[in-house]
Parts: C-alpha cells; sequence; structure tokens
C-alpha cells in the first residue's frame, strides 16, 4: 500500500518532470514556431498600435479573437476578409452604436487614423497560422 | 476557534459575500443583455459588465482563500498570527484595489485582456497586497510549533499563485504570445494551483469533519495535488490548440486534458470515502453539505464539462461559444465558489459561538444555490450546441444564430433567480450568525471542534 511518503514523491516528482516538459515545449514554441506562424516580419508599428486600441478598449468584453474572449458578439479572427475594411471603419468610426442585428456596440467614434490602425491589426491577426481555425461551416448550402 | 488572531477570517468572509452579491447583479445585467435587453448600455455595457462580472469572482474567492488561510494556518501551525494589524490592512487594500478595478471598468480604465483587466499600475497593488498575505501566512508557520502537510500543501498554493500572476504582467506586441502567457496565469491558476488551495482546505475540512487519522487524509491529498499538476501543467496545451503555435500542443492538450477529470475524480472520491470512513458525527451538516457537494459538483463541472469539449475535434467548432461559458459556470461554482462557502459554514459558528447548524435556510441556501446553477449549466448547455451547429456547421450569421439562442437565456434568468435566492439565504445565514468574539475563543477550545 502506498505511503505517505511515497505519495509526496509521486506528487513532488510528477510536478517537477511534467513542468520541465511544459517549460521545454514553451521554449520550442515561443522561439522556433511563432515567429513562422505569425509571420512576426509583418507585426508593424501600425499593427501594434491596432493591437494597444483592441485592449484600451476592452474589445475582448464582447467579441473573440483567435476563439478567445466574450461570447456576446461576433468571432473576428476573420474579420478583415469576411467584411473588408470600409465596413470596419465604418462600425469603428460611427458616433452612434453600431447595430446591425440588434445588438449594440459602443460608439467608440475613432479617428481615420485609429480605425486604420485597428484594420491593420485585423488584416494581421487574419493571416495568422491558427492550425485549421476558425472551422469551415461544412454544412452549408 | 482556537486563537484570537482567526477572528481576520471572517471579514475577508463578508468581503467575500458583498463582492460575491454584485457579481450576481452583474450577471443579470449580461443575461437581459443577451435577451435582447440591454437597457443599462449607456453605463453599462456588455464589455463592462462582463469584466466586473469576472474580476468580481476572482477578487472574492481569493478574498475567501485568504480567510481561510487566515483561519487554518494558525490552527495547523498552532500559533497566533504574527500581525493581525498589518492582516487587516491586507484587507482594506484587498477591498480598495477591488472597488478601484471595478470602478474603473465603467470608465474604460482597463487592460482589455479577458480575466487580467486589471490595468497595470493597479497590478503592482495587488503584488504588494499578496506579499504582505503571503509574509503574514510565511511568518505564521515559520514561527509556529507545527508544520503540517495540509498548511504546506495550502501555502504552496498560495505561494504558486502569486508567482504565476506576473506572467500576465509583461507586454507583448504579438497576440499570440499575449495569449500564451495569459494561459500560464489563468489556466495554471484554476487548473493548477487554486487545486492545491482547494485540496488544502478540502483536508482541513475532512480532518475537523470527518475525525479520519490526518495521515491518511494527507496521503491522499499529496495523491490529488499529484494528480492535478502532472494533468493541469500540460492540460494547458488546450488552450494553445487555436492561438498560433504548433500542432504539437493539439496531442499534448488532448491527452493531457483528457487526465485532468482523474484528479477531480480521485478529489470527489477522497471527500466520500473519508465521509464514509470517519467515525465523528460532527453537528455541523450544512458544512458537510457543501465539503461533499464542492468535491462532487467540481468533478461535474471542472472534470466532465471540460473534458466534454477539450478533444481537439470538439474544440474547434466549440472554441469561443456559450460552450465554454457552460463549462465555465458549473466550474468556478464547483471546485471553488463551493469550498469557500464549505469554509465559511464550518469556521462561522466557531467563530461566532452561535451553533446554527441545520437550520432550514442553511439547508435551503445549498439545494437551491445548487439546481439554480445547475439549470444555468444547462441552458447554456443548450444555446452552446445550438450555437455550435448554426454558427459552425451550417454557416449562419453570428447576430441571426443568436436571435434564435435568445430563448435559452430567459431559461438562464429563471435559474439564475432560483440560484440568487440560494446565495440570499445564504448571506442571510451568515448576517445572522453576528460578528465573532472571544467567547467563542473559550468555550469551543473547551469542546475542541
Amino acid at each position: 500500500m502506498l505511503s505517505k511518503s511515497q505519495a509526496k514523491v509521486f506528487f513532488l516528482g510528477g510536478t517537477v518532470v511534467t513542468f520541465a516538459i511544459f517549460l521545454g515545449l514553451s521554449w520550442n514554441s515561443l522561439s522556433n514556431e511563432v515567429p513562422k506562424q505569425t509571420h512576426e516580419e509583418n507585426l508593424s508599428p501600425q499593427v501594434i498600435s491596432g493591437k494597444r486600441i483592441w485592449e484600451k478598449n476592452n474589445c475582448m468584453g464582447c467579441h473573440t479573437l483567435f476563439g478567445e474572449g466574450a461570447y456576446y458578439a461576433p468571432e473576428l479572427t476573420k474579420v478583415f476578409v469576411r467584411r473588408g475594411e470600409a465596413y470596419i471603419k465604418a462600425a469603428l468610426m460611427s458616433k452612434t452604436p453600431w447595430s446591425p442585428r440588434g445588438r449594440k456596440m459602443v460608439a467608440y467614434a475613432m479617428s481615420e487614423k485609429e480605425a486604420n490602425d485597428v484594420v491593420a491589426f485585423f488584416k494581421w491577426i487574419g493571416e495568422v497560422d491558427l492550425n485549421g481555425f476558425p472551422p469551415k461551416p461544412d454544412l452549408k448550402k | 476557534m482556537k486563537y484570537k488572531s482567526q477572528k481576520v477570517a471572517y471579514w475577508f468572509f463578508a468581503l467575500s459575500m458583498l463582492l460575491l452579491t454584485l457579481q450576481i447583479i452583474y450577471g443579470f445585467i449580461m443575461a437581459f443583455a443577451h435577451m435582447g435587453y440591454d437597457v443599462l448600455h449607456v453605463i453599462t455595457p456588455f464589455n463592462t459588465a462582463r469584466a466586473v462580472h469576472t474580476n468580481l469572482l476572482v477578487v472574492w474567492l481569493l478574498s475567501g482563500f485568504m480567510g481561510a488561510a487566515y483561519y487554518i494556518i494558525p490552527e495547523e501551525a498552532e500559533n497566533e498570527l504574527v500581525s493581525v494589524k498589518l492582516a487587516y490592512i491586507q484587507l482594506i487594500s484587498l477591498a480598495a484595489v477591488g472597488v478601484i478595478a471595478i470602478v474603473g471598468y465603467h470608465f474604460n480604465y482597463w487592460e482589455g485582456r479577458k480575466f487580467l483587466e486589471i490595468p497595470r499600475p493597479l497590478d503592482w497593488l495587488v503584488v504588494v497586497n499578496v506579499l504582505t498575505f503571503l509574509g503574514i501566512i510565511l511568518m505564521t508557520l515559520f514561527k509556529g510549533k507545527k508544520r503540517t502537510t495540509t498548511s504546506l500543501v495550502l501555502t504552496m498554493g498560495l505561494v504558486f499563485a502569486a508567482l504565476l500572476y506576473l506572467p500576465g504582467m509583461i507586454w507583448f506586441d504579438n497576440q499570440t504570445m499575449d495569449s500564451f502567457f495569459r494561459w500560464w496565469v489563468v489556466h495554471l491558476w484554476v487548473e493548477g494551483v487554486w487545486e492545491l488551495i482547494m485540496g488544502g482546505i478540502l483536508a482541513f475540512l475532512l480532518i475537523k469533519i470527518t475525525g479520519v487519522d490526518r495521515e491518511v487524509i494527507e496521503k491522499w491529498l499529496y495523491v490529488i495535488v499529484g494528480l492535478t499538476f502532472i494533468s493541469g501543467i500540460l492540460g494547458t496545451g488546450h488552450h494553445y490548440y487555436y492561438i498560433g503555435v504548433g500542432k504539437i500542443w493539439l496531442v499534448i492538450g488532448g491527452v493531457f486534458s483528457a487526465l485532468e477529470p482523474l484528479a477531480f475524480l480521485g478529489m470527489a472520491l477522497f471527500a466520500v470515502s473519508m465521509y464514509r470512513k470517519g467515525e465523528k458525527k460532527h453537528p455541523n451538516k450544512i458544512a458537510l453539505s457543501w465539503t461533499l457537494g464542492t468535491a462532487i459538483v467540481s468533478f461535474l463541472g471542472a472534470g466532465l464539462l471540460g473534458l466534454a469539449h477539450t478533444m481537439p475535434g470538439v474544440n474547434m467548432y466549440t472554441h469561443g461559444t456559450l460552450v465554454t461559458a457552460m463549462h465555465g459556470h458549473l466550474a468556478f461554482w464547483g471546485a471553488y465558489g463551493m469550498i469557500v462557502l464549505a469554509f465559511i459554514s464550518y469556521s462561522m459558528p466557531n467563530l461566532t459561538g452561535r451553533k446554527l447548524y441545520d437550520t432550514q435556510s442553511g439547508i435551503l441556501a445549498f439545494w437551491l444555490s445548487n439546481i439554480g446553477m445547475i439549470g444555468m449549466t444547462a441552458a447554456f448547455g443548450v444555446a452552446g450546441v445550438a450555437q455550435v451547429y448554426l454558427e459552425r456547421k451550417v454557416g449562419l450569421e453570428f447576430g441571426d444564430v443568436q436571435k434564435e439562442i435568445q430563448v435559452h437565456f430567459a431559461v438562464l434568468a429563471t435559474c439564475a433567480t432560483l440560484f440568487t435566492t440560494g446565495i440570499g439565504y445564504y448571506i442571510y445565514e451568515f448576517i445572522k450568525y453576528g460578528t465573532p468574539n472571544d467567547e467563542a475563543l473559550e468555550s469551543l477550545t473547551k469542546i475542541n471542534i
């Protein structure tokens, strides 16, 4: 029967081994995979500015990006391709709440420059290799 | 209560009750918005309500954990807390950080990263706060007569939780990097070190309530926290499937996520078998219900419902839908909400000397809140599965799908009302107990509860 000291070894040993593997895999992902899959060379100051605007307004509090965020408003990973630049800018620059299908978005009334930065950010996001996410709707007629 | 300084725990629990109440109010704001009644849009748009709802959750749970630690550590270490005054200052600063953050969220003062919305300057206050808390706990342990496994596991959980807050404070330009390290905080907290805290509190409660030998309980505690880390650390991979890192995480995340329910199953079997084995019939039946309840509901919510959508092939479709909200609600409630309420139920008679065991309102609190939460989980589940099918398979527009599933939010709000009634009873009981006093110290030391 398992003793208390054996149980302790199981806990400490298991933790150290799995954490070491986790760190190794993380190192590999961050140094080899992220630069390629995210096309880090395209991470321009404009894209980074767009990311800051995204964060400053807590867009993730309603939308999802890479499937992460809240579930009140549409997934935006592929929004650049799906809606195009003009539509996105209209939503961001609107002085009244944007509300195409009933739900209201906060009226951010962004400047042209801010809207362009967010669009650049969405364009960069849309090009990241996400291992097949979001899935194609296979029952669509 | 054996040590005077344990009384400070009460005020952390009182803060927890207040924040839980506020969390529920913001939950209703969101449920109504989902039903099409976004009436508070101008002052509390959805993203504000959402940030407040989730952050209040984190702060009321942390406040509960801290209160539990301030109660458990003196008793386990057989020593008064080294500084009660500092513990009160820490409580006030915790409440202040919470209030500033929540008010700030109404004025666009946040960071916009899910669960970690607290702005960086406030993060530093959190760091100071947590360091003060850990300082008190560690010094009390260090100066104490005993260092039990229960107190060490609990303290280890608290120290790791503090350390893991730090990766969330690094700035990244790349969204993938941002997301990668955000999960070091969020996942490794809730599916890692918080389970150590939960395990430590659960072990303490089982020792006190069942009377089973400490050596037996603590042996199984090691096994359970071992399973937690072995599955949970590499289980982080299920958050890395679709964020811009390699496919190896699909395999690693899939395999280790499948093991994650084992830790929760272990916890449930552990609690039930210790209860059966125990010869001591503790009079505090309400605390016993919450203790067994947390072990069982965490297995359902965190274990089984987590497993239901962490397989890569399933998660491809369910990722970023209301299915996640389904799992999230029962998991947080079962694993962490209920353990805090279990501990409060156990400690209140000891802190105040008023033995309100087995009251009608206490029983109603337990059943109504649990039935309500299970109903809410079912409503999220039905809405989520319908959303996955209509949006991800059939390819309907997001907004059109949301209109189709609006009715499920009426069910959600109804079940949430039941849940709120249960919590109302719980808080009524909490208030009825009154504040802690030194008389409780004497009377309870004699009968050694």
